[in-house]
């Protein structure tokens, strides 16, 4: 720039050699803090988060001796693929992926049919104190479910619900704050022309609930979907209160179980390769909806 | 209770004219489209309305009942008055599992707040390949909170973890983190906040939504990125970080899976939290319905009160202007 310049402009405007240095300098500084300064960070915020999948993976391949050096090596010298194989032997996985995967399709199946229906009269349907009622749904999200985990058992024990999986799955059909909030907002943004001009038809709400609302909400009924499906391969606390019997348990109780039985030579090889098990369909369904997985988390979370 | 972070008004796109059955209804009963609207609606409602009564106010209200009670589950409940609530000021272990709750909670949820907006600072950098990173800083997030811990148990352990292993190149002295009264909970601390990557999502949408033109107005003011964070970026991220403290405090003094899963509650009662300490009283040392009932319902109270504090401070620091 500076050497084409020089030609037309007069002398006194000629850069001077310590002015291009600085420029030099003044620029490399901005392009370090534009591109490699937020690339450092990055990166090492990055590693941090890793961590976890990677020791997980790592641990989950090391063989029973490799395990026992002191101190653990950094990466299995001898990946041990059968380690999944085994994981599967040694506690019943298929059982509990059996009871874990019904547990979760019907949670799905709940979820999907009735938040729609509880968004439908919160969003496209007129009547006094609507928003106001709205407020406690939102209310609820807040309600902390183990404070009602004695009565709950005492309820489901007087139903003969303990140790079936209704404690788990019923009130999945009768909705969930969050997700009634998620179809709300969706539903609200369907132009309210489209129900008038049906109205118009002589159509009733349950025709253009069924015909025309729902099949436009087939996106946020995608994602409610996952996120309770999500929600059920997660359950921790639920399956732990209510399923009593080795028979009805799910991967997450089976993987502790397994661990309480081998307290005195923990097998972290195994533990971490069923950990793997479990997780990976979590992280496979998040890399294929991942895009759902971010829309549903922040719909609503600022205004608009 | 009202969410400032969460419009409840109709978005622009639904035009707000008449219905075009009955123009000017006054009353809900004078008019035939208003009256089936009504009624349509509460048909919708219904499932809605027999949940929350089913499977909220009637479990409050029985924790409530229950509360009074002597009850082991199999004998008729007896009313023994206030004795449960009596009973918690001489638990040592219920102080014990209290002031852990509440330790978790002070600590984890404002930590992070701090970590959460570090990442969305850092996944909002014009970088090329920023996808990448956002999905790895997420990716914790989605993990079911039993096989974290398992995971964190096996990253923490003094012998087959790798972040003691970290720590001695550095020529300290780690601790058996999970084992020492003093380092367990610090590492339960440490451990929620590989869950920040959700949040730091819905922080992202946040600093996305704020206009360009407010940053460059400051630039031209001389105003350096520091005094821009503090300024413009932070006063307007108020309303999602008031929704993330309530929400988090409200999870936090919830915690039971990690120190069921990796301590057990120990080492002497360390960990032990207060759904610990309710989940042992009503389903372990059995028994004790009534007592675990009156926890519960000391639990509802912190939380609501908590949750209440934060939200009364919150005209002192929340600005709404803009967003």
């Amino acid at each position: 720039m500076a050497t084409t310049t020089a030609r037309t402009t007069p002398e006194a405007f000629v850069p001077q050699e310590k002015d291009m240095r600085r420029a030099r300098r003044d620029r490399n500084i901005r392009r370090f803090n534009q591109y490699i300064l937020p690339r450092i960070i990055l990166i090492i915020m990055s590693a941090i988060f890793i961590l976890p999948f990677y020791w997980m993976l790592t641990l989950g391949l090391k063989s029973n001796s490799e395990l026992a050096q002191y101190p653990p090596t950094l990466f299995p010298h001898d990946p041990q693929w059968q380690n999944f194989r085994l994981a599967t032997e040694a506690f019943d996985f298929w059982k509990y992926l059996r009871n874990t995967s019904l547990i979760t399709g019907i949670t799905i199946l709940g979820a999907v049919i009735s938040n729609p229906i509880i968004a439908y009269a919160f969003s496209r349907l007129e009547w006094p104190g609507r928003d106001r009622v709205f407020m406690i749904v939102l209310a609820t999200v807040f309600m902390p479910f183990p404070v009602i985990i004695v009565a709950l058992f005492d309820i489901y024990s007087r139903l003969g619900w303990i140790n079936t999986f209704a404690p788990l799955v019923v009130p999945m059909f009768f909705g969930n704050a969050f997700w009634i909030f998620l179809m709300r907002q969706f539903m609200m943004q369907i132009p309210r022309d489209l129900s008038d001009a049906a109205r118009m038809d002589g159509a009733n709400e349950f025709q253009i609930f069924g015909q025309i609302i729902l099949p436009l909400c087939k996106p946020a009924i995608g994602v409610i979907a996952i996120f309770a499906g999500l929600h059920a391969w997660n359950d921790f606390l639920g399956p732990l209160l209510f399923l009593l019997k080795e028979d009805l348990y799910t991967l997450a109780l089976g993987l502790t179980f397994f661990q309480s039985t081998s307290t005195y030579d923990v097998q972290f090889n195994l533990m971490m390769a069923a950990s793997t098990l479990i997780v990976l369909p979590v992280i496979v369904l998040f890399f294929l909806f991942q895009r759902a997985f971010v829309s549903g988390l922040t719909v609503g979370s600022l205004k608009g | 209770m009202a969410l400032p972070t969460i419009s409840t008004a109709e978005p622009a796109v639904a035009p707000r004219d008449q219905p075009p059955v009955n123009p000017t209804p006054r009353r809900l009963w004078d008019s035939p489209y208003r009256r089936s609207q009504f009624l349509t609606a509460m048909v919708f409602l219904a499932p809605w309305v027999i949940g929350l009564l089913a499977f909220i106010i009637y479990p409050i209200g029985y924790t409530v009942y229950l509360s009074f009670m002597r009850y082991g589950g199999f004998l008729e409940p007896e009313f023994i008055g206030l004795d449960n609530y009596t009973r918690m000021l001489n638990d040592g272990v219920f102080h014990q599992s209290l002031w852990n709750t509440l330790y978790y909670t002070f600590f984890a949820v404002p930590l992070g707040v701090v970590v959460a907006m570090a990442l969305a600072l850092a996944m909002n950098q014009p970088v090329r390949e920023i996808g990448i990173y956002r999905v790895i800083l997420y990716l914790p997030s989605v993990l079911p909170l039993f096989a974290l811990s398992f995971i964190f148990w096996a990253l923490l352990d003094p012998n087959a973890g790798i972040v003691n292993e970290f720590l001695r190149l550095f020529g300290l002295n780690p601790p058996n983190w999970f084992g020492n009264v003093h380092t367990a909970k610090p590492a339960l601390v440490l451990m929620a906040q590989f869950g920040a990557g959700q949040i730091a999502l819905v922080f992202l949408a946040g600093l996305k939504g704020i206009p360009d033109s407010l940053h460059e107005a400051a630039m031209l003011d001389g105003a350096g990125a520091m005094s821009r964070f503090f300024n413009i970026t932070l006063p307007l991220m108020t309303p999602v970080i008031l929704y993330d403290l309530i929400l988090g405090i409200s999870l936090g003094l919830q915690i039971f899976t990690q120190p069921f899963i990796i301590t057990g509650g120990g080492p002497a009662n360390s960990t032990n939290t207060l759904v610990f300490h309710i989940y042992n009283n009503a389903f372990r040392f059995g028994g004790n319905m009534g007592y675990a009932s009156a926890m519960g319902v000391f639990l509802f109270v912190v939380t609501f009160l908590l949750a209440y504090v934060v939200f009364w401070t919150s005209n002192k620091w929340v600005h709404y202007d803009l967003s």
